[in-house]
C-alpha cells in the first residue's frame, strides 16, 4: 500500500514497529513504532505519558515527510 | 549416522499456549514434539526425531530480536541438533519472519540444515529464503496436511545424506557447476535463438524489484493537508462495513470531522491477527488522531484530510493491497492532499 501510494505522487512515511518487513515491502520513508498491537501508544504509560510519547512519534512522521530522501531510509531516535 | 536428531520452532499458537493475547510469550524449551511437530515427527519416524521443540510469542520474537534471538538459539543449541524446522508458518506475516530469523540464525551459526515452510507471499519467505530449504506452502493452516509430507520429505533426503535437489523455493544461492559448452557459445546460441523468435532459457533469471522513488518532501509542514490510512483496522465501532479479521476484500474510508480522539466507544480494530484489547481501548493508539487534531489547532500542520481509510493488513494478498492503495490515492488526490502516514501493526 505503501509504495502503490507514493507511485501515485505523496511522499508517504511508514510507521510500523518489524522494520524488516517494511524494507522489503520498499517503503521509502520509515519510522519505527513501540509494539505491534500498539504503534502509537503504550499502555503501561499514564495517560499524560502515553500522549506525549504518541506525539514524539508523530513528530517524527512529520519531520520524516518533510525531509528529502535518497532510497530506504529509517528515521531511527537520535 | 544414527537417527536425524531434530528440533523444532514453533510460536505460542501452535504450541497451544494461546492465541494473541499470548503472542508476547517469552521463548522456552520443551523436549520432544509439541502441536504440528506430531504429525512431522510421525511422517519422520525411523529416520529422523524431533528431540526438543522451541517456542516463542510472534509478538515478542519480533520486538525484542536481540534477546529473543539469543535465547531461541540457546535453546535450540542445547539439544544438539542435526537439523532444525521451522513452521510451517504459511502467511503470518510475524511468524514468517520468526521462522526466518530462526533459519538465519542456525544457519549461520549451528551450520546444519532448517527446513521449514512459508506462503510464497510471507514477507520472511522473501528476506530468509536462502537460510532454510522452505516449501511451499498454502496461505493457512488448513494447508498443514500438504506441508507436513512436503517438509518431511526434504527432511528424509538430509537424513539419508542425500542431495536435495526439489520440492522448495529457489535459496537464491549460485552453485558452481560443469557445462558442456562455454559461456560465449551459450550466450551467443541463446541470442541466436532470440533473434530468431525461438524460445530460450535464460541461466540467470533477472530478479525483479517493484521499487517506487521516494517522493518529494513536504516544503512546508504548517500549511500541508496530511492523510492517515492504516493496515491496522482501525475501523468506527461496530465495524460498519464488516472490513475482514483477515484476508481482507475491502478497505473503509471512514470521517474524521467529529472524531478528536479515540475511546473505547467510538471505535475498534477489525484487524484480526495482533491481541485487540490495546486498539479498542483507545484507537490512537493505531491511528493517533487525538494528536493530530491538536497540531492542527496549533497549527504546526495545515490540516488533517476528513477520512481515514483503512483495511486489514492480516493475510491479504499482494493484488488486493495495490488495487485498495490506488483507489485511495484516487480520492487523497482528489482532495488535495500533500502528504500520508500510513500506520502498521
Amino acid at each position: 500500500m505503501v509504495k502503490e501510494i507514493e507511485r501515485a505522487g505523496f511522499p508517504v512515511v511508514h510507521a510500523c514497529t518489524v522494520v524488516p518487513i517494511s524494507l522489503t515491502v520498499g517503503a521509502n520513508r520509515i519510522v519505527p513504532t513501540v509494539a505491534i498491537p500498539h504503534p502509537f501508544g503504550d499502555p503501561t504509560l499514564t495517560p499524560e505519558d502515553e500522549y506525549k510519547l504518541r506525539r514524539d512519534i508523530v513528530l517524527k512522521c512529520l519531520d520524516a515527510l518533510s525531509t528529502e530522501v535518497d532510497g530506504q531510509t529509517v528515521f531511527k531516535d537520535e | 549416522m544414527g537417527k536425524c536428531k531434530i528440533v523444532h520452532y514453533i510460536n505460542q499458537f501452535y504450541a497451544g499456549i494461546g492465541g494473541e493475547e499470548k503472542a508476547n510469550v517469552p521463548p522456552e524449551k520443551r523436549d520432544g514434539f509439541v502441536g504440528p511437530g506430531l504429525a512431522i515427527n510421525g511422517a519422520v519416524e525411523g529416520v529422523a526425531e524431533i528431540v526438543g521443540t522451541v517456542i516463542c510469542g510472534d509478538s515478542y520474537f519480533n520486538e525484542n530480536l536481540e534477546e529473543a534471538s539469543d535465547k531461541v538459539l540457546d535453546m535450540i543449541k542445547s539439544y544438539e541438533p542435526d537439523l532444525v524446522v521451522v513452521g510451517p508458518g504459511f502467511n503470518a506475516g510475524r511468524y514468517g519472519m520468526a521462522c526466518g530469523m530462526v533459519a538465519k540464525l542456525v544457519d549461520e551459526n549451528l551450520n546444519i540444515p532448517v527446513v521449514g515452510g512459508l506462503y510464497e507471499e510471507n514477507p520472511g519467505l522473501e528476506i530468509y529464503k536462502r537460510h532454510a530449504y522452505f516449501v511451499p506452502t498454502g496461505n493457512s493452516a488448513t494447508s498443514m496436511r500438504q506441508a507436513v509430507p512436503a517438509i518431511a520429505a526434504i527432511i528424509k533426503k538430509i537424513a539419508a545424506g542425500e542431495k536435495v535437489t526439489e520440492g522448495y523455493v529457489a535459496k537464491g544461492v549460485r552453485k558452481n557447476y560443469f557445462a558442456k559448452e562455454r559461456g560465449s557459445k551459450r550466450a551467443v546460441d541463446m541470442l541466436l535463438k532470440k533473434i530468431a523468435g525461438e524460445e530460450f532459457v535464460t541461466e540467470y533469471p533477472m530478479p525483479v524489484f517493484d521499487r517506487v522513488d521516494a517522493q518529494a518532501a513536504i516544503k512546508d509542514i504548517k500549511t500541508a493537508k496530511i492523510a492517515l490510512v492504516s493496515s491496522g483496522g482501525p475501523v468506527p465501532k461496530g465495524n460498519p462495513d464488516r472490513i475482514e479479521a483477515s484476508s481482507a476484500s475491502k478497505y473503509g474510508k471512514y470521517s474524521l470531522v467529529d472524531i478528536f480522539d479515540f475511546v473505547s466507544s467510538n471505535g475498534e480494530t477489525a484487524h484480526g491477527g495482533y491481541d485487540p484489547v490495546y486498539a479498542n481501548e483507545d484507537l490512537d493508539r493505531v491511528l493517533p488522531v487525538d494528536v493530530l487534531k491538536e497540531m492542527v489547532k496549533n497549527g504546526e500542520i495545515g490540516s488533517l484530510h476528513d477520512y481515514w481509510y483503512s483495511t486489514v493488513g492480516n493475510g491479504t494478498s499482494v493484488a488486493n493491497s495495490k488495487a485498495f492503495a490506488a483507489e485511495i490515492a484516487e480520492d487523497l488526490k482528489a482532495d488535495g492532499v500533500h502528504g500520508v502516514i500510513l500506520t502498521s501493526t
